[in-house]
């Protein structure tokens, strides 16, 4: 391999450097049916799953066919979708908030064209390139963060569980026959990069270990009062260890104070938590960020622990799929996931869920924790109230 | 022939879902071929050992990446994040990966042309995997070495005209949603206003000197497609102050079934004939809406714009024309100490360049939170810390009943000392005078 210069001076760097030039402005890359009425839209329909015709007040029409997409793309596959926008749309496209893909056409007939060609073009393992869906009452594409990929805090893997639930969940992507738009978000560990807090089910992974206390090379490469600062729950101390016979500075952990954050190994690489065994998922539900109907909620946990089981994760799939058909089955519509739950009880919910309510489901978190307890007589029997 | 065995990740290339791990095959087999011929700058096999170091975790059900690493280039603070494997020896290809944010154009409009040069740098500097997009927005680029981190910044600042995003402590690519350009419920230019502010704080956005991260969000309407109100520390949510429009012609043709509710969003099922009472005037939260049976009424000063109505017949209801945007600060992930939603700051602002009002309220917030917010203290945790009343102090905003869902229970208040007549001290002599010991 040679060394390709892209022009830069290592030796004068600030030689004809550009710097705070930001992005690109957007109108560059507007199709010109957007450029045109930006600002004039009358309204919009969605004519089948998966394709969005916006009407302008000029009488000028969109169509938007929106494609899933796994968020991990090779140069190879974007290559790919310039060279459908090319073919069909004038050289123009789009990404969605939540990963999707969409391309723009101004008639049917194009309409027709692009459709047939997205729906033939497959991977070579068999899984379609741009399915076509994640409109209204569906299931949307599932934003995500790293996991195993690229992250280095990770309590499970990101690309592989969104893969299997989507795979679980595909038939929901390119239909509409749920109550309402369901959100679902993964994030791999409590940092929670992107909204998973907030989406009708978050699927995030936790640790369940203490950090380990490398000893003896904690004092060499952290800041031990940022070590001790970093812990929201005071469990971390500075300590003095014997190591071959010599005092070091180091940290002492309470174990029993630990909620397995990881906020401590963010700031001091010699306390990593990762574990094979203890790591997994917590299944949180009805959270939305929307303002329609009701105001925006937090998902709530209601399964506590599900062990990571790559590649295909079938206890969370199986627990996702089962939460939305109960759903289905059960909301009114336009009725969210958490207003339902809100609406019937978590109580009733747990119990139509068929999920088991354990301790780990009820706050223990400082204040937070006191809001969520029950101070009324107002509940309902279920089969979890014993004699 | 694959460089490694991969069994767990090949049962993620069956099922409908498109396959990351297909993509990553399609692309080690592109970079073994090189139909290009590029002399490739990075190693030619990473993603070959980006499959294997994850089959890796698939079996350890571990991470294999290192913590940390700064590098970046020049002048920057922000825009790469360092990437090392911990099994160097096993996977060579992928020992130093690491990331490079690019800002993204507002609303993630592209041209072809556009994402082909990036696709091309990528190619040849980088391993060829990236992100479409980031969750913070930004275009991520997955995987470089160091050598290249210049050759890149050279090429995208060069080549593309473009620059890159934030990290670490500073203010993050702020991110919107499509806004006017191709939605109706806009209630301002959510792509000017996110990339006038990007440009006007690049600053901000290149060199840290934040107390930790700090996120723009740009809502067009209270739907929150962007969820500015969940992940972002200073939330722009499109509003209105005036009367909903209402086209009564075409809530009739909403009746008679000639538009379909939601556009169609409930099309998939039988859900029955629309029912404009039920699904719209009783599930008003403000019960602030009627239908005679020909005629469809809102009591406009009851409404908290809670999108339902329009949303389940856009073409007949219609956002009020006097619009603009409400603010909201201080929404975080759960870290350290709860997740936060954003606070309604400004309930009302006018939304027009040069948007002096908006940078007057961020700078503010900004000025405090530099002064008084601790080490990776996001400013929803300052405002918790130290109080809204303190929030509205500082960007000389007047305490109204919006500011809460109700007011307080507890009657510990804190008063300032001029608001007490003869402020804290009082007159010992005099009170003893009145009381014996």
């Amino acid at each position: 391999m040679a060394f390709i210069s892209s022009g830069y001076n290592p030796d004068k760097p600030m030689e004809g450097r550009i710097t705070d030039i930001g992005p690109r402005h957007f109108e560059e890359f507007y199709p010109p049916v957007i450029k045109k009425n930006k600002g004039e839209w009358d309204y919009h329909e969605i004519v089948k799953p998966g394709v969005l015709k916006h009407v302008a007040l000029s009488g000028d029409v969109v169509y938007t066919v929106r494609v899933g997409a796994a968020r991990l793309m090779s140069v190879t596959h974007i290559r790919e979708i310039c060279e459908i926008a090319d073919k069909h749309c004038g050289g123009h496209l789009r990404f969605t908030t939540r990963n999707n893909v969409e391309f723009m056409v101004e008639t049917e007939a194009a309409l027709n064209g692009l459709i047939a060609d997205l729906e033939s073009r497959k991977f070579a393992g068999g899984s379609f390139k741009f399915p076509i869906g994640g409109t209204g009452a569906c299931v949307s594409n599932i934003v995500h963060t790293q996991g195993y990929v690229h992250c280095h805090t990770p309590a499970t893997d990101a690309s592989g569980p969104v893969k299997a639930v989507m795979d679980e969940m595909f038939a929901y992507f390119q239909s509409m026959t749920l109550p309402a738009m369901v959100r679902i978000s993964l994030a791999c560990c409590l940092n929670m990069c992107g909204a998973v807090h907030c989406s009708d089910i978050g699927i995030v992974g936790i640790h369940r270990k203490p950090p380990i206390v490398e000893h003896d090379r904690l004092d060499n490469i952290c800041e031990v009062p940022l070590a001790v600062s970093a812990c929201p729950t005071g469990a971390i101390k500075p300590t003095k260890v014997e190591l071959d016979g010599k005092k070091v500075n180091s940290v002492a952990v309470n174990a029993s104070r630990c909620m397995y954050c990881g906020n401590c190994y963010t700031m001091c690489p010699a306390m990593p938590l990762a574990s094979g065994e203890g790591d997994g998922i917590v299944l949180m539900v009805g959270g939305k960020v929307s303002n329609r109907i009701s105001m925006p909620k937090f998902s709530k946990v209601v399964v506590a622990y599900i062990p990571n089981e790559p590649p295909r994760w079938p206890t969370l799939t199986k627990m996702v799929k089962h939460i939305v058909e109960v759903y289905a089955a059960n909301a009114k519509k336009y009725e969210r996931l958490g207003e339902w739950a809100e609406r019937i009880g978590w109580e009733k919910f747990f119990e139509l869920c068929d999920l088991e309510f354990t301790h780990h489901c009820i706050d223990d978190f400082r204040d937070p924790a006191y809001y969520t307890w029950r101070q009324s007589t107002q509940f309902k029997f279920t089969k979890h109230v014993e004699a | 022939m694959a460089k490694h065995q991969t069994p767990l990740l090949d049962q993620l290339e069956t099922g409908p879902w498109p396959s990351f791990v297909s993509d990553i095959k399609q692309e080690a087999a592109h970079r073994a071929a090189n139909p290009d011929g590029l002399d490739f700058q990075v190693p030619v096999d990473c993603p070959d050992d980006l499959l294997g170091v994850l089959e890796l975790s698939f079996k350890d059900k571990e991470t294999h990446w290192k913590h940390g690493g700064i590098v970046g280039v020049f002048g920057y603070g922000g825009g790469v994040i360092g990437r090392y494997c911990d099994q160097p020896e096993m996977f060579p290809g992928v020992a130093h990966f690491h990331t490079v944010r690019l800002a993204q154009p507002s609303g993630k409009y592209y041209t072809s042309d556009y994402l082909r040069g990036v696709m091309d740098i990528w190619d040849l500097r980088g391993s060829g995997l990236t992100n479409m997009h980031g969750s913070t927005g930004d275009i991520v680029l997955l995987g470089t070495t160091t050598p290249q981190l210049e050759e890149i910044f050279h090429d995208v600042t060069h080549k593309m005209n473009t620059d890159l995003g934030g990290s670490g402590g500073n203010l993050r690519t702020p991110a919107d949603c499509l806004g006017k350009s191709r939605c109706e419920f806009a209630c301002y230019d959510t792509q000017d206003l996110c990339h006038t502010l990007t440009n006007d704080y690049q600053d901000e956005l290149h060199r840290p000197a934040f107390p930790y991260k700090f996120k723009f969000k740009f809502d067009g309407c209270p739907n929150g497609c962007v969820a500015s109100i969940a992940r972002s520390d200073f939330s722009v949510i499109g509003t209105w102050k005036d009367d909903i429009r209402i086209d009564q012609d075409r809530v009739k043709a909403y009746v008679a079934g000639e538009f379909k509710p939601g556009g169609g969003s409930h099309s998939g099922r039988d859900w029955g004939k629309f029912d404009i009472v039920k699904e719209v005037v009783d599930r008003c939260p403000t019960g602030c809406m009627s239908y005679d049976g020909a005629k469809l009424s809102i009591d406009n000063a009851n409404c908290t714009r809670c999108m339902h109505c329009i949303n389940t017949m856009p073409a007949a209801v219609k956002i009020g024309a006097e619009t603009g945007a409400s603010i909201l600060v201080g929404a975080k992930a759960p870290i350290l100490d709860g997740a936060q939603m954003s606070s309604l700051l400004v309930p009302f602002v006018v939304v027009e360049q040069p948007y002096d009002e908006i940078k007057e309220v961020i700078e503010n917030i900004w000025d405090w939170w530099m002064e008084e917010g601790k080490n990776r203290e996001r400013v929803g945790e300052t405002m918790k810390r130290l109080s809204f009343q303190k929030l509205l102090e500082v960007t000389n905003t007047k305490a109204m009943p919006q500011h809460v869902v109700e007011p307080r229970s507890n009657p510990y208040i804190f008063f300032k000392e001029d608001e007490v007549p003869g402020g804290f001290a009082h007159d010992e002599k005099a009170y003893r005078q009145r009381h014996m010991r």
